[in-house]
Order: C-alpha cells, then sequence, then structure tokens
C-alpha cells in the first residue's frame, strides 16, 4: 500500500508546500542585503580592522544560512530529519579539513627552520 | 491533553501505521535525498580546495598578490549573476511544479543567461591575469586561486550544459515524473554552486590583503 507523503520524509528544494514565491523572493532579498553588506565590510573604516575577517565571515554563514532555508527549504523540523542530519554531517567534514589544515599548517609555519638556515645545514 | 502532548503532536502521530509498515519512500525522495548526499559531497571537495587556497594565499612567490589582480566591481557585478539565476531558477522550479511550460523556458532562458554571463565575466578576467603574467603557473597562491575558482567555473559550466539538456528533455518527453525528478536535482545543483560563491567571493575577493 502507498502512502506518498506519510513516509517522514520530504525531499530537499521542494516548493510546492513551503510558500512559493514569497519564499525566493524574501531569500533574494536577505542575499542581497547580506551580499551588499560583505563587499561593504571589507572596504570600511568604520569597524576595527583586525575585526573585519571575523565580520566578512559571520556574513557568509548567515547568507549561506539563509540559502539553505530559502532555497534548499531545509529546516530542522521532522519531515527533514535525514536531510538536516546530512548537512550536519557535511558541516562537520568541511570544518575539519578547513580548520585541521589552516592550523596544522600554520603550526608546521611557525615551527619551521628559517629557510637561510635550513640551506646552510645542507651545505 | 497537556502541554506536552501538545507539543509532541506531529502530523504523523494522527497516522497509526507504524514506521516499519509505511513502505519505502516515494522515488521523488529518495532521488532528492541521494542527489543532496551528492551535493554535500561536493561541497566537501570544495573544502579541501578552499583549505589549499587558504594555506596558500601568502605564497605569492614575489609575483602579484591579491589585492593588485582582483576588481571588486567585476566580482560585485558575479555575485549579482549568481544570485539573480539562484532566484530565477527558483521560479523555474515552481513553474515545473504548476506544470507550466512557458513559464520554465522563460526562467530556463533567463537562468543560462546569468549563468553565460558569469562565465563571461570570469574567463575576461582569467584571460586578464594571464595575459598580466598572473597565470596558474605564476606563484603557489595563482595555482590554488586558478584551481578553486576554475572549479567552480567549470561546475557552472557543467550546469548549463545540463539545463540545456533538461529543456531538451521538457520539449521532446513533456512533464514526465522521470524528467520532473531531474530538473529538481539540476535546481538544487545550481543553488548549491551558489552556495561555494558565497564561500568564494568572501575568502578569496573580499578577504584578500
Amino acid at each position: 500500500m502507498a502512502l506518498p507523503l506519510q513516509s517522514g520524509d520530504k525531499a530537499p528544494g521542494g516548493g510546492k508546500r513551503r510558500g512559493g514565491v514569497l519564499m525566493y523572493l524574501a531569500g533574494l532579498v536577505f542575499a542581497v542585503v547580506l551580499t551588499l553588506a560583505s563587499f561593504w565590510a571589507a572596504d570600511t573604516h568604520y569597524v576595527w580592522q583586525p575585526a573585519v575577517p571575523v565580520l566578512l565571515a559571520a556574513l557568509a554563514i548567515g547568507q549561506m544560512g539563509v540559502h539553505v532555508v530559502f532555497f534548499f527549504h531545509i529546516s530542522s523540523g521532522p519531515d527533514d530529519t535525514n536531510n538536516f542530519l546530512a548537512l550536519a554531517f557535511g558541516l562537520f567534514v568541511v570544518g575539519l579539513v578547513v580548520f585541521g589544515s589552516m592550523l596544522i599548517m600554520s603550526n608546521l609555519n611557525a615551527n619551521m627552520m628559517p629557510m637561510d638556515r635550513l640551506m646552510d645545514m645542507q651545505r | 491533553m497537556s502541554l506536552v502532548d501538545a507539543l509532541t503532536e506531529t502530523d504523523h502521530d494522527t497516522d497509526k501505521t507504524p514506521i516499519s509498515e509505511r513502505g519505502p519512500a516515494p522515488v521523488e525522495i529518495v532521488v532528492a535525498f541521494g542527489f543532496w548526499l551528492f551535493l554535500l559531497s561536493d561541497i566537501v571537495m570544495f573544502s579541501a580546495l578552499f583549505a589549499a587556497y587558504a594555506v596558500l594565499s601568502g605564497q605569492t612567490a614575489g609575483g602579484p598578490a591579491g589585492p593588485q589582480l582582483f576588481d571588486r566591481m567585476n566580482v560585485l557585478i558575479e555575485t549579482g549573476c549568481l544570485l539573480a539565476s539562484s532566484f530565477t531558477c527558483g521560479l523555474f522550479t515552481l513553474s515545473i511544479e504548476a506544470r507550466n511550460k512557458p513559464g520554465a523556458y522563460l526562467w530556463a532562458a533567463v537562468t543560462f543567461a546569468l549563468g553565460a554571463a558569469f562565465l563571461a565575466f570570469e574567463l575576461t578576467e582569467f584571460t586578464r591575469m594571464i595575459a598580466q603574467g598572473a597565470g596558474p603557473t605564476r606563484s603557489a597562491f595563482l595555482s590554488a586561486f586558478f584551481t578553486l575558482v576554475g572549479t567552480h567555473g567549470l561546475h557552472v559550466t557543467f550546469g548549463l550544459g545540463w539545463l540545456l539538456t533538461m529543456m531538451a528533455q521538457v520539449a521532446t518527453l513533456g512533464f514526465q515524473p522521470m524528467v520532473v525528478r531531474r530538473l529538481l536535482c539540476f535546481s538544487l545543483f545550481w543553488h548549491a554552486l551558489d552556495i561555494v560563491w558565497i564561500g568564494v567571493f568572501t575568502i578569496v575577493y573580499l578577504g584578500a590583503h
């Protein structure tokens, strides 16, 4: 017996039951505002300069969230459990790869012998 | 009814069929979930390129660095094209769900034009940089730059080809369930490219110093 809508799952990206045009329009408005804010933040002198990368990262993560919610229609609701868990695992791996690489490489860089002394040793 | 019951009641609690007896999920949900997993694995691949770029972005080998090469206005226009195409791709999805053929053709054409404009701006930037002697062989920074941004550009190129293929299928096969599933996978792919681009313009172009 087929019970199409009762499997407890929802396809990512389906727009039928999720507000239609308004959903995409809201996503576009949020995304445009966050994009312009990013370009503004990169050049501004109103923000303490060392804080600018943090601000840019926050704006980018916010905009990615907007895209996931308004364009992919992924939520944390009961119909989205599988989609959401897959997303969480993906983000976990992305975080490990990016921050792990940066941490290890900056550590190696800081502990590496200066190049001229390394060349002296090889003579 | 207690408050806890009211809060935990979902649509499924009214359905008395146990979850083990509801049978497999419908095909469109299985297909979309599988494609979602592929997209996440693609994003994991991009994360490796991002990590390489973050590590190598300072290694210019005496060559030009980011701020001398990048044109913010160009990047803003590229971002606008891709963002607008993501929105028109959403309208494209809605036309497909409404089985509205003229609407689907219109929004597919707009999405294609915006994606092609993005690619044109990107290729112009690449050729200008290579003409300035800042090609991928100049420094580790530029190798990482061309690999990361070029891979994203290749994805966009592939997406444009996929969109053309799908419109040919809509023209010949119509809105068969199989074709509709592929169209929805395409729209997911297109939205995912936009998410990767947010990382690119933030880390590569705005983060350049």
